[in-house]
């Protein structure tokens, strides 16, 4: 027998979740409170779905901002930092360290100072995701290869030409890992800041709904919310293979070195 | 066979000089007045010229390349390339080629050659054209959308070459260019290259750790001391041109091979 393709496999396997969801509880081993049937759980989110829609939006809504502050502020100052050997020496360690982190911990600290409405998710998953964010971009620049910089000054290169020809197109596979990292980050950051203190948003219907036993409305929750963080995965895949094609090397067919010396047509020498 | 080799097209026209340098020396900064990298570095290459460098690792041959391109500035002595210092790098005089790992992922074949080419604002039509014109001297011919990773590693030399052509400079610099390439790459590379330069009438110094390459190159091989390097022989390499395989089996090739080899064993 031919084995499965590993996405037919993945398939299948998602495919048995969901039945296994709908059929479980059904069969009555784990009791409707702890797991709603899959087809209970969708009948709430669609009987609700304007609630759950507009808590979608708020959700989104600090989402993008909390990204476009890890994104920007990260690619920024992971520029500066991995670009600037004083600043690397300087803040790289403590930055570092900072990363394990609980940040959580400053959620408190946020509601404080903004709130309970959208902006303290908005500052608590803004600071969460942008540390690897940075990192990854300081990475990224430091760990340009030296040849690429000689070899564009050889070239003629002016400074400001080896920064943008050579130094970001070359930097941008990693700084694009960690936005992938990022941009998740700031997903979490903002449903477990909803989850924590707040008055709309998905994670706020989670807590919510848990507090008054509503088991398949929290269920219908945390499947957008799974569905929200797949999609942005899949997306920025799709953005980062569009954008760093050099890096799907592995799908390409590759040459090798012995039909360059046989295959390509090669000039009668002279 | 020696007489032939004096009507070898560029001994004919060793008398001008393309690059000249007269007491080279280098030291690299560090504690108890640094590391004397290099010393007393003195040499002519006439317009034309194929000269190899060989040494045993660390003598500096690396370091001489990048002072004769601008990119690395010595401690004293003069480099003149057709008359002028060159104490930055310049593309209109000298084009620099270095192992396979330093063309660019992110352009394609043909984008990577007209880079240097778009530095300067050229025009994009020119810029291909001339572009185009230089895959298809390095007999690339069609490969030209192909990224690096599509491509064997002799074909990356080929453009890394190409690239080096574009800007049609006099003078071409060469960092031990196929290094990275298995021996029979190597060797087509070798001949290919010499085919190229055929055609394109440049003046080249390549560095090499390879001896077989060397003599197979050469119109002059300069082979340099451990560090501090210094030129301790320079060998005439008499074999007419055009080079053929078969030269790798006579004597005379063996004997000059042998020669340097005793030279580099002396030295390291």
């Amino acid at each position: 027998m031919r084995r499965p393709a590993p996405a037919n496999v993945r398939w299948m396997m998602l495919i048995t979740v969901l039945v296994l969801w709908e059929l479980v509880p059904a069969t009555g081993i784990i009791p409707e409170l702890f797991l709603p049937s899959l087809s209970k759980t969708l009948t709430v989110l669609y009987q609700e779905r304007q609630i759950y829609f507009a808590a979608l939006l708020v959700t989104l809504y600090e989402v993008f901002f909390a990204m476009l502050i890890a994104c920007g502020g990260g690619i920024l100052a992971g520029a500066l930092v991995g670009g600037l050997t004083l600043l690397r020496n300087l803040l790289l360690p403590v930055f570092s360290s900072l990363y394990a982190v609980p940040i959580v911990i400053l959620y408190p600290i946020m509601t404080a100072w903004f709130g309970v409405g959208s902006e303290s998710k908005i500052a608590f998953a803004g600071i969460y995701a942008f540390f690897p964010v940075m990192l990854s971009t300081a990475a990224g620049i430091r760990t340009i290869d030296p040849q690429f910089i000689l070899a564009a000054r050889s070239m003629g290169a002016t400074l400001p030409q080896q920064i943008t020809r050579v130094i970001i197109p070359a930097s941008l596979p990693t700084v694009f890992t960690g936005l992938r990292l990022g941009g998740a980050l700031a997903i979490i950051g903002v449903v477990v800041s909803e989850m924590l203190t707040s008055a709309a948003g998905i994670g706020y219907l989670v807590t919510l709904n848990r507090t008054i036993l509503e088991s398949p409305r929290v269920f219908a929750a945390i499947l957008m919310i799974l569905v929200l963080a797949v999609a942005y995965y899949m997306l920025a895949r799709a953005i980062e293979r569009r954008m760093v094609v050099w890096q799907s090397a592995g799908r390409q067919q590759k040459v090798s070195a012995r039909d360059a010396a046989a295959g390509v047509p090669v000039p009668a020498a002279a | 066979m020696q007489h032939v080799a004096n009507l070898n097209r560029s001994h004919e026209r060793a008398d001008e000089v393309a690059i000249e340098v007269a007491n080279l020396g280098h030291v690299y900064a560090g504690p108890d007045g640094g590391v004397p990298a290099l010393e007393d570095i003195s040499m002519n290459v006439g317009v034309g010229h194929f000269v190899v460098i060989v040494g045993p690792s660390g003598c500096g041959k690396t370091s001489l390349l990048m002072m004769l391109a601008g990119l690395r500035a010595q401690s004293e002595g003069s480099v003149l390339c057709y008359g002028r210092p060159i104490p930055d790098p310049d593309p209109e005089r000298v084009g620099v080629i270095f192992q396979e790992a330093s063309l660019f992922p992110w352009l394609s074949a043909l984008d990577n050659i007209e880079f240097p080419l778009s530095l300067r604002g050229a025009p994009r039509e020119e810029r291909r054209r001339r572009a185009e014109a230089m895959l298809t001297l390095v007999g690339l011919d069609g490969f030209g959308a192909r990224y690096p990773h599509e491509l064997s590693g002799g074909m990356k030399q080929r453009v890394s070459i190409a690239r080096g052509l574009v800007q049609d400079p006099p003078v071409l610099l060469m960092d031990e260019p196929f290094a990275a390439l298995d021996e029979q790459t190597r060797m087509t590379m070798g001949h290919e290259l010499l085919r190229i330069w055929n055609t394109t009438r440049k003046t080249v110094v390549f560095v090499t750790h390879s001896l077989t390459e060397a003599v197979y190159l050469a119109d002059e091989v300069l082979v340099m001391s451990a560090r501090p390097g210094r030129i301790i022989d320079r060998i005439p390499i008499t074999l007419p041109r055009p080079r053929t395989y078969e030269m790798m089996a006579t004597d005379v090739f063996g004997k000059l091979r042998d020669r340097i080899w005793q030279q580099i064993r002396k030295a390291s």
